[in-house]
């Protein structure tokens, strides 16, 4: 399981990276969801791999942790989710913004030699 | 927090509460701001605020004269952060009473000055509003009692200054004074803060006291060098000492009030206060008495030679004033109690003859339109009474017995007599000194004789007539003060100067005297000498002095030149680091980032090497391997296919979110791929709804032919940092993941999740309670964001060529209008119409199974986020089946309201539990059971939940709603003229 989502985060990030590098904005912000993706399993991943031990708590016993899957790298992620959700949103605004401005859709607003 | 620490002698003395010296601190700038409210023409309202200020802050200090008078010090700390040693420490001695005492009674006398100075026509309030504040940050300097409280003053009456010399904005030459005040006095300013980190960190505190106790192990350290010459710069930058002293002249371009009080009473004198309040820690050494000595005597010359030649009225009080503040610091730097006992009282005496002398000036600047020396005459027979307190103040300048210059120009002489070190300065210093002595005579008399007689005046601006009484009152106190301290010093000044004496040597205060007639004695004869002197060079040179142009000698080193030398090359530097290394490319600065950050990451293995832990891998299923091929490949498809394939991409970038989504729940994580799911519809729609307005792609720019080198070697380029980033993440995901975990925060969430949260979902529980305060952050951004978005797009004008409608529903148009019985639109209204109207009935049950995902999420996956974005899912549903008019019309949302409610409710829960005594944001748990639902987890939690929720819808869907607004508003606006001939190529776009 752990090669695979190396290897799963590895790919999304070359892929997001790939994406940034262009010069469209489309391009851009997909490859920024991308990028979301891998960070979201990166940091998932940091609490280790565990299947089937979802951190819901029992009501009626003490909690033992050792039972459950690390919480704290969920809760940092649904943040991210939200937050990725946002900056995206924000992103394509401001592109759709400078689009009309400035008649490209060039990431710096003028069409290069590209 | 505080604790009040008494180190007073005499327990029996009655000392009034040190927390009054924290009021005396602030209430200069609460007056300030009063001020800064006033209404433009409140002139006198203003100078009165600011005159009782400083006369209320006045009797306060003088309070404490029977505690700090027999040496003791009044210390008020209050802590803010004790662990860096940084606490707001207001603290008075003998010393720093003299000098708050000092700055407040001219700041008392200048504010009645400028009351009649300042001219109706200017915004006279907020002239008084900066000198407030001036004077608090002046006060703030002398009260601090911490070092790094010091430089933060300093650094505000640099601000202040800056503001007062450009107050009359709209003149270049004051824009130019201040920006060159500003630039000196902050590159001194932040050598001086370094200075004092140094000190500090030899003393082991920043604290004043523990620092002056410290003298010893300070000027044994290894660092006493290096901190000595950056505090000297500072203290030398801020007193205008040679080299740094061009900026004193060109600050005189500010009104005269500021002149009187900042050049010559208090600002420059903040560095002579440095020097005084250091002396007993730095003085002594070598490098001190080589550095001051020097730095001190070749001010005192310059200062001294400049002012004989200056035709300015106040240019020649500005170089006086350098004159005596060199004259000052030589006397500290020479290091013998005695000497810093008459830089004390030097430092005072000129304030009070000084502020009094540009005063007068100001009156003849006022009553006659013109302060050039050659142009003035005679203008004693038409202003008597500030003549003769110009006469008095000036002969208090020269050194004239009777008057307070003398007594401390006679310390002078008597301490460069002294034999110090045996030095080839110390051997001239007696010339040297008796020489500056005469050139000060000189200037002094030139000031009178030119200004106040000769013959009758011709061609000035104004007709010359006396100051208004109330206007000559200020000079009248500062010349009585003068006079009474030159005739009867033991009974004035005695008492203060020697508790100031004793705060700043403590035991080896020496035995001075302060009595008029010594005998006859050298310094006498000395300062005979420089009155006989100066009055015969005058005699001799003085009609000649209105021809000649610049000083002789100096004048050609001209500080401004090189002030502005250096100013442009750092300026063409920067520029040209700019040209070379910036870049307003956002593809180079990603490359460069994402390049560094590969660097960054790349030496640890490279120093290390790359090992594997041995924690045990878990069983690899095959499904999961399965999932990541098509993921992976998806994720790669979606990076090849964006340039050209739009919507391909962007369902391929959704097929690799599913794979992730599918991981999160694998992975035991359902909150995540609950929420990541919802998102990702979310965003999908908003990709979707801007895809309209991009342009079409040109199928290829080097169609036929091959792609030239540099776009081969570009692309390559980044396929390489690609691939070298995506490579380095897997292998560092697979190297942490093959070590155990590290103990954290989680057993604890984990354990108390229950018991404290009362809730067993943990992800939701950490995110509404134990970290509740970051939730708030987060939703705020959220609705930044929102907002931002609506803001953006309330301008937004779509680009010419994306206005007209689609492709698709002008077919539809044209085919409506071709058959016959339809109406134009028809098609178009009755698309899809199956499937909208399933849609439509979706909504109630979307809308319910949000709810219920905020309600259970305490105990379940769910909760604020996942609710809310399944709740603007639901409306999003209900806008793409009916359309944006037809739902507007039925359903009001107002997205702004949820989220301010949202926020609200998320506030008010956190400070609910503040009121009840527990600190912010804590929960408080319990079940109720409602009929027909049962038993939900009801905690103050939900609430905040509730707030979370609101947020996220409001957020999401002002966001769509405003992209959604964009199709149907920009049809009204477009002009069928304008539209561009329709591109011939349509191939690309998806």
């Amino acid at each position: 399981m752990e090669i695979v989502l190396a290897l799963a985060i590895g790919t999304l990030t070359a892929s997001g990276l790939w994406l940034l590098f262009r010069p469209r904005t489309f391009q851009v912000i997909l490859g920024l969801s991308l990028l979301a993706y891998a960070v979201n399993l990166f940091i998932l991943a940091a609490g280790r791999i565990r299947t089937d031990a979802p951190p819901v708590v029992a009501r009626d016993a003490a909690s033992d942790p050792a039972l459950y899957a690390d919480p704290l790298p969920q809760a940092l992620v649904l943040t991210a989710i939200v937050i990725s959700f946002a900056t995206t949103a924000l992103l394509l605004v401001v592109l759709l913004a400078s689009r009309g401005l400035t008649g490209t859709d060039h990431v710096d607003g003028e069409d290069g030699d590209q | 927090m505080s604790s009040p620490v008494y180190a007073i002698e005499d327990n029996l003395i009655l000392t009034p509460d040190p927390r009054l010296l924290l009021f005396v601190l602030a209430a200069p700038y609460l007056a300030s701001l009063c001020a800064a409210w006033l209404p433009v023409r409140a002139r006198a309202t203003a100078a009165a605020m600011s005159g009782m200020v400083a006369l209320a802050g006045l009797v306060a200090i003088a309070f404490f004269y029977p505690a700090v008078a027999g040496g003791g010090t009044v210390r008020q700390e209050y802590e803010w952060l004790p662990i860096l040693g940084l606490n707001l420490v207001v603290r008075l001695d003998g010393l720093t009473l003299l000098f708050s005492g000092m700055v407040l009674a001219i700041g008392a006398l200048v504010s009645l000055y400028a009351r009649y100075y300042m001219s109706a026509e200017d915004p006279v309030p907020r002239f008084f509003s900066f000198l407030l504040a001036f004077m608090g940050s002046m006060l703030g300097i002398i009260l601090s009692g911490n070092l790094i409280q010091i430089a933060f003053f300093w650094e505000l009456t640099s601000l202040f200054s800056f503001l007062l010399i450009g107050y009359w904005h709209h003149n270049q030459s004051a824009r130019d004074g201040a920006r060159m005040a500003l630039i000196v006095t902050g590159f001194g300013g932040v050598c001086l803060l370094v200075g004092l980190l140094l000190l500090g960190r030899m003393a082991g505190s920043y604290d004043l006291d523990v620092v002056l106790a410290a003298g010893e192990k300070i000027r044994a350290d290894a660092l006493y060098l290096p901190a000595l010459i950056l505090i000297l710069l500072g203290a030398f930058t801020k007193s205008a000492q040679f080299p740094f002293h061009f900026w004193l002249p060109h600050a005189m371009a500010a009104p005269t009030p500021v002149s009187a009080y900042l050049h010559s009473a208090t600002m420059v004198k903040a560095g002579i206060f440095l020097l005084i309040l250091l002396w007993p820690v730095l003085a002594g050494t070598g490098a001190w008495y080589l550095i001051v000595t020097t730095t001190g005597l070749a001010t005192l010359l310059i200062g001294a030679w400049a002012a004989i030649f200056q035709h300015d009225l106040k240019g020649l009080l500005a170089y006086s004033t350098i004159s005596h503040l060199g004259l000052i610091t030589l006397l500290l730097g020479l290091g013998s109690p005695l000497a810093a006992v008459a830089a004390i009282f030097h430092t005072v005496n000129h304030a009070t003859f000084k502020a009094s002398l540009f005063m007068a000036a100001g009156i003849i600047d006022h009553e006659t339109g013109t302060r050039d020396l050659r142009r003035l005459s005679g203008l004693a027979r038409y202003m008597p009474v500030t003549a003769t307190l110009a006469m008095v103040a000036a002969a208090a300048m020269a050194g004239v017995p009777l008057l307070n210059g003398f007594l401390s120009k006679e310390m002078f002489l008597a301490e460069a007599l002294e034999g110090h070190s045996g030095t080839i300065i110390d051997q001239l210093l007696p010339y040297l000194a008796t020489l500056a002595s005469a050139f000060s005579v000189l200037y002094s008399i030139r000031f009178i004789h030119q200004t106040f007689f000769g013959p009758e005046p011709r061609d000035l601006p104004h007709q010359p007539k006396e100051a208004p009484p109330w206007m000559r009152l200020p000079i009248e106190i500062l010349v009585l003060l003068c006079l009474l301290v030159g005739i009867i010093p033991a009974l004035t000044i005695g008492p203060l100067l020697a508790a100031a004496a004793r705060a700043m040597l403590g035991a080896a205060t020496p035995e001075y005297s302060l009595a008029i007639w010594h005998g006859f004695n050298a310094p006498l004869l000395m300062s005979m000498a420089a009155l006989l002197g100066g009055a015969i060079m005058y005699r001799i040179a003085g009609s000649r002095l209105n021809a000649i142009e610049q000083s002789p000698i100096i004048g050609r080193i001209k500080g401004r030149r090189g002030f502005e030398a250096t100013l442009a090359t750092i300026i063409d530097g920067a520029r040209m680091l700019h040209r070379l290394l910036g870049t307003s490319r956002l593809q180079v600065q990603l490359r460069l980032i994402i390049g560094t950050a590969l660097a960054g990451g790349a030496i640890p293995f490279l120093l290390l090497g790359f090992t594997l832990g041995d924690k045990a891998t878990t069983l690899l299923d095959p499904v999961f391997a399965v999932l990541w091929m098509i993921g992976g490949a998806c994720a790669a498809g979606a990076a090849w296919q964006a340039k050209f394939h739009r919507v391909a991409a962007l369902t391929l970038a959704g097929v690799a979110g599913l794979a992730a989504c599918i991981s999160f729940v694998w992975l035991s994580a359902p909150d995540l791929g609950l929420t990541q799911l919802l998102v990702e519809i979310v965003t999908l729609a908003l990709l979707l709804l801007g895809l309209r307005w991009l342009p079409m792609r040109r199928t290829d720019m080097w169609q036929g032919t091959p792609n030239p080198w540099s776009v081969k070697l570009r692309r390559g380029g980044d396929l390489a940092i690609a691939l070298l980033g995506g490579g380095g993440i897997a292998a560092v995901t697979y190297a942490m993941m093959t070590r155990p975990q590290p103990d954290s925060i989680s057993r604890a969430f984990i354990e108390k999740a229950y018991p404290e949260g009362g809730g067993t979902n943990v992800v939701n529980v950490i995110l509404v309670d134990f970290r509740g305060f970051d939730t708030l952050g987060e939703i705020t951004v959220l609705s930044i964001v929102a907002l931002t978005i609506f803001t953006l797009l309330r301008r937004f004008r779509p680009a010419p060529e994306s206005v007209e409608l689609p492709h698709q529903q002008r077919q539809q148009n044209a085919a409506d209008k071709a058959r016959s019985g339809a109406e134009m639109g028809d098609t178009v209204a009755h698309y899809l119409f199956i499937p909208r109207v399933i849609m439509e009935w979706l909504f109630p049950v979307v809308l319910t199974f949000g709810l219920y995902l905020v309600m259970r999420g305490h105990d379940l996956p769910g909760g604020g986020f996942a609710g809310g974005v399944t709740v603007s899912i639901a409306i999003l549903i209900l806008y793409m089946a009916s359309g944006t008019r037809s739902v507007e019309a039925r359903l009001n949302v107002r997205p702004v309201r949820w989220i301010s409610l949202g926020l609200l409710c998320a506030l008010l829960t956190g400070l609910a539990s503040l009121l009840l005594g527990y600190p912010f944001l804590t929960s408080e748990a319990r079940y109720v059971t409602v009929p027909l639902i049962g038993a939900i987890p009801l905690a103050s939690a939900l609430i905040f939940d509730i707030g979370v929720f609101a947020v996220v819808v409001g957020t999401t869907v002002l966001i769509l709603i405003a992209l959604a607004h964009q199709s149907i508003r920009s049809p009204r606006t477009r002009k069928p003229d304008d539209l561009p001939p329709r591109p011939a190529v349509r191939q690309g776009e998806g």
